[in-house]
Order: C-alpha cells, then sequence, then structure tokens
C-alpha cells in the first residue's frame, strides 16, 4: 500500500507518497533530507528521533508517516529562524552541552517542548521531562545546565540558577551563526 | 532507491486504515479477521511488530475517534481508550481525587511514551507490568467493551488472562473504563519500584482506603509484576477491611500481600526480591492513602 500524505514539515506543506509501512523517521531522513532526526533505538528507548507533532514530542521511529497526514511536523532544522539559532541551540553551545551530538537533535525537541509549555521549570522539571532523551557523553549536567539558560534568555522570570562561569567569552545573544 | 539506514523497520506490507466509528473499526477486525491490529500510541505495537513479536497486516487507526480521547466525571471517573497518559495524569478530574492513577501516569516511562501512549493500549497490551492496572485496579474499573454484536462490561480483574493476553474477542476492542466514584474519605496511592526513572516496573503497588472516622471501611490492595497478570491481594485487603490501621496491622496486611503473590525471577529481579519489595511497597503504599484520606498518623 502507497499513499499520498499533506504533512506541514517546520512550515512547509508536502505531499509525499509514502508506504504503509514508512516510518516518520525515515520519510524525514530519506526523502526529505531531513537528517538532523536521528535514529538511536529504533525501539521507543532513547529518544533520538524525537521531532514535535501538532507540538507535542513524539518519537519518529513509532511513527507511521500514514499516520500524520494532515500534521505539523517540526525537526531541529525549524528551530533556527532566518539562519538564528533558538535560544536553546545557543545556550547548548554556549554550555558546551554538545559532545558527539547524536542525541542533541532530540534533546533539543523535547527541552524546546518544555519551554513553550513551561518557561520558567525548575531542574527538576528539566530532568523529569527530558528523562527519555538519553545521551552517553554528558552526564547530563551541561544539558540540564542548557535548558535553565536557555529559559532565562527566553525572557522567563529568573527563576533558573545562574550556570557556572565556564572561562569561555559568552557570545552576543542572538548573533547569526552558520549551523 | 533502497538503502537501510537503519535496522529496526517495519519490513512487512501494511495496510492502515482510519475507522469513523467504533463499530466500523469493530467491523474492520473482523473483516481482517486476526490479521488486523488495532493502532493506538504505538509504542508498543510497533516495537512489538519491529521486533516480530507481533504481526500484522493491517493497522487501524484511532486518530478519527476523538470520543475515545475523553475524560469525564459522570458517576466516577470515565477514560476513554485513546486517552493519553499525559492528558489523564494532567485531568483536573483525576488530580486528588484519583491520586493513584495520577501517580501511575506520572511514573510511566517517558514524556514521549506519555505523550504517544494511551490507557487502552496499556491495558491491552496486558503487561503483567503495565503501570497503570494497579492504580484502575484499586478503582474497580469496568473495561467498555464493544463488538460487532454488542456491548459487554468486563471488570478490570477478569479482563487478563495471563501476559499479553486478555478476554476480548477478535472482533472487540476497548472502548472505556469505568473506574468507581471516590467520597472524601478515599484516599490512594500508587508506588513503583524500577532500576531508574524510565524504566519498567520490578514491583508496583496500588493502593486505595475508604475511610470511616478511624476505620478502614474498605479497601483494595493492587500489584503489579508479580504474578502472569496485575493482581489484587485479595487477602491483604480482607486484613485491612473494618480495621483501624496500626503498624502491626500495616505488616500483616504487606506479609498477606507478599504471601499471595506468585513472583518471578527474570533480568529486572529475583522472585525473592519482588517478594520482599512489595512487602514494602504495600506497608507505603497504605500510609501514604491512610495520610490522603485523612487518617491520623499510623503508629
Amino acid at each position: 500500500m502507497r499513499r499520498m500524505i499533506r504533512i506541514r514539515v517546520n512550515g512547509e506543506w508536502r505531499e509525499l507518497s509514502v508506504a504503509g509501512n514508512a516510518l516518520l523517521l525515515n520519510v524525514l531522513r530519506e526523502d526529505e533530507g531531513l537528517t538532523g532526526t536521528k535514529y538511536g533505538c529504533g525501539i521507543g528507548e532513547c529518544g533520538a528521533c524525537t521531532v514535535r507533532i501538532d507540538g507535542e514530542p513524539v518519537l519518529s521511529c513509532l511513527t507511521l508517516a500514514v499516520a500524520v497526514d494532515g500534521c505539523e511536523v517540526q525537526t531541529v532544522e525549524g528551530l533556527a529562524v532566518d539562519g538564528r539559532l533558538d535560544p536553546l541551540q545557543e545556550a547548548m553551545l554556549d554550555t558546551a552541552a554538545v559532545q558527539c551530538g547524536f542525541c542533541t537533535p532530540g534533546m533539543l525537541m523535547t527541552a524546546r517542548a518544555l519551554l513553550d509549555e513551561t518557561p520558567a521549570p525548575s531542574e527538576q522539571d528539566v530532568r523529569d521531562h527530558m528523562k527519555g532523551n538519553l545521551c552517553r557523553c554528558t552526564g547530563y549536567a551541561s544539558i540540564v545546565r542548557a535548558v535553565l539558560e536557555a529559559a532565562n534568555r527566553d525572557g522567563g522570570p529568573e527563576m533558573a540558577p545562574k550556570p557556572p562561569a565556564l572561562g569561555a567569552p559568552r557570545r552576543s545573544r542572538g548573533a547569526p551563526r552558520t549551523p | 532507491m533502497l538503502t537501510f539506514t537503519n535496522s529496526h523497520l517495519l519490513l512487512g506490507e501494511l495496510d492502515y486504515v482510519e475507522p469513523a466509528s467504533v463499530d466500523e473499526a469493530c467491523a474492520l477486525l473482523a473483516e481482517h479477521a486476526g490479521e488486523a491490529r488495532l493502532l493506538a500510541g504505538g509504542t508498543d505495537l510497533l516495537v512489538q511488530l519491529k521486533l516480530e513479536r507481533a504481526e500484522a497486516r493491517c493497522l487501524i487507526g484511532m486518530r478519527r475517534l476523538p470520543e475515545l480521547r475523553r475524560i469525564t466525571g459522570e458517576d466516577g471517573l470515565v477514560l476513554g481508550a485513546a486517552a493519553t497518559i499525559r492528558s489523564i495524569a494532567r485531568s483536573a478530574l483525576v488530580r486528588g481525587r484519583y491520586a493513584a492513577l495520577q501517580e501511575a501516569c506520572e511514573a510511566f516511562s517517558t514524556l514521549q511514551v506519555m505523550v504517544m501512549g494511551t490507557v487502552g493500549g496499556n491495558v491491552c497490551n496486558a503487561s503483567p507490568a503495565a503501570d497503570t492496572v494497579p492504580a484502575l485496579l484499586a478503582f474497580d474499573a469496568r473495561a467498555g467493551l464493544r463488538g460487532r454484536h454488542g456491548e459487554r462490561a468486563v471488570p478490570l480483574d477478569e479482563l487478563f488472562v495471563g501476559p499479553g493476553r486478555t478476554v476480548l474477542h477478535a472482533d472487540e476492542m476497548l472502548e472505556s473504563l469505568r473506574l468507581a466514584p471516590v467520597s472524601a474519605g478515599t484516599g490512594s496511592a500508587f508506588l513503583k519500584l524500577g532500576r531508574v526513572a524510565a524504566d519498567i516496573a520490578k514491583v508496583s503497588v496500588a493502593v486505595r482506603l475508604d475511610r470511616e472516622g478511624e476505620h478502614i471501611r474498605d479497601c483494595r490492595v493492587a500489584l503489579g509484576a508479580v504474578a502472569p497478570t496485575p493482581v489484587r491481594s485479595g487477602e491483604a485487603e480482607r486484613a485491612l477491611r473494618g480495621q483501624a490501621p496500626s503498624a502491626a496491622l500495616v505488616q500483616d496486611a504487606a506479609r498477606a500481600a507478599a504471601d499471595e503473590i506468585r513472583p518471578i525471577t527474570d533480568v529486572r529481579s529475583t522472585a525473592a526480591y519482588r517478594r520482599h519489595a512489595a512487602g514494602v511497597l504495600v506497608q507505603d503504599a497504605i500510609r501514604r492513602a491512610w495520610a490522603r484520606a485523612g487518617g491520623r498518623e499510623i503508629r
């Protein structure tokens, strides 16, 4: 079975012919060339494939493409606007929350969903929301720090603790950067 | 172009349909006689299909059935089978009044799985370790089933036959779960022991107590991951019913539950550990439920 679906990917409506057994992850990566979304475990354990569907963080490795017909899909490629990284991406760079980087797109999508819903999360909120995104490099501390820092920069109330100084000069907010 | 960029794929041909009514879904189940599966969140089913632990030629999506996602408070609490775990955890109808259910939904795997997964999927997957089931048992949930030949309501403790198996007929689907009303003197709690926060339970316990003055008028003690299906401990409930809670009574009830369960040894825990931990969790859950029911501290 093949079927035509219409999905809005990062703001742009796309008409795609997909097989009944095609996973959203593979349609995004192979048909749409959006390889930012990662294949980690393929069975919903690691969160590397997280994208947002109608705003909700969802595992694209466990989502049939045919089942999101008509939906709004946001991938990590949709976070930057006009070449400006999302404050969350900036914060991840500034707090050295990226090592091998494989978990980063999933982390970003889950964290963005959290901040859209809870602009000033506590550290525990961040850890609860992101427990489904595994990272084997960082030990999570710098990732949690990045999300709290991004919440501060988003203009949320000064609830998140300030991250410790990192020595490196802070980049100015919102400066254009080549992704 | 055929490139396998990852290994966990759905290799078989799959048809996918989205019925516009529950009756249509039941007709599709009957029509595909054993080769169709209902697809809700997909967090169990798609994994099983990928790992070839389940087979299907056709998946029946629940997306066009918004009535199955509804949570209503009529005469207790009614959960549509496709209500997501997260929507239940955040429902104002659940908060406080059905504390054990709220805690079970909050302890449920990861955010993504809570967003995708549904209570009906959790029930029909029939895992002995299903997080929502002990809490649903604690509130005397009845499963509303619909098939081609009509409807029936099955008490949840009669729904499960064994790991992965229920009494549902091939053309039947779970439509709703109806929980008993709670009163001002009702308190409940759910506790789960896993290796890490997002893990499947080694042991889980849900307790509901109905307080009348200093006494337990009625109660439920339900456990997960300690038998082939989630179970109630009739012995623990008998020990508690009509009694005024004391440290000794709580211990007796916990011992009764630990004696009654049939845990196994597997990758997650040994049987002996599960039995011991179940007793500890039962004690903690009783104390918590009693405090929430407005009872005085148990000494």
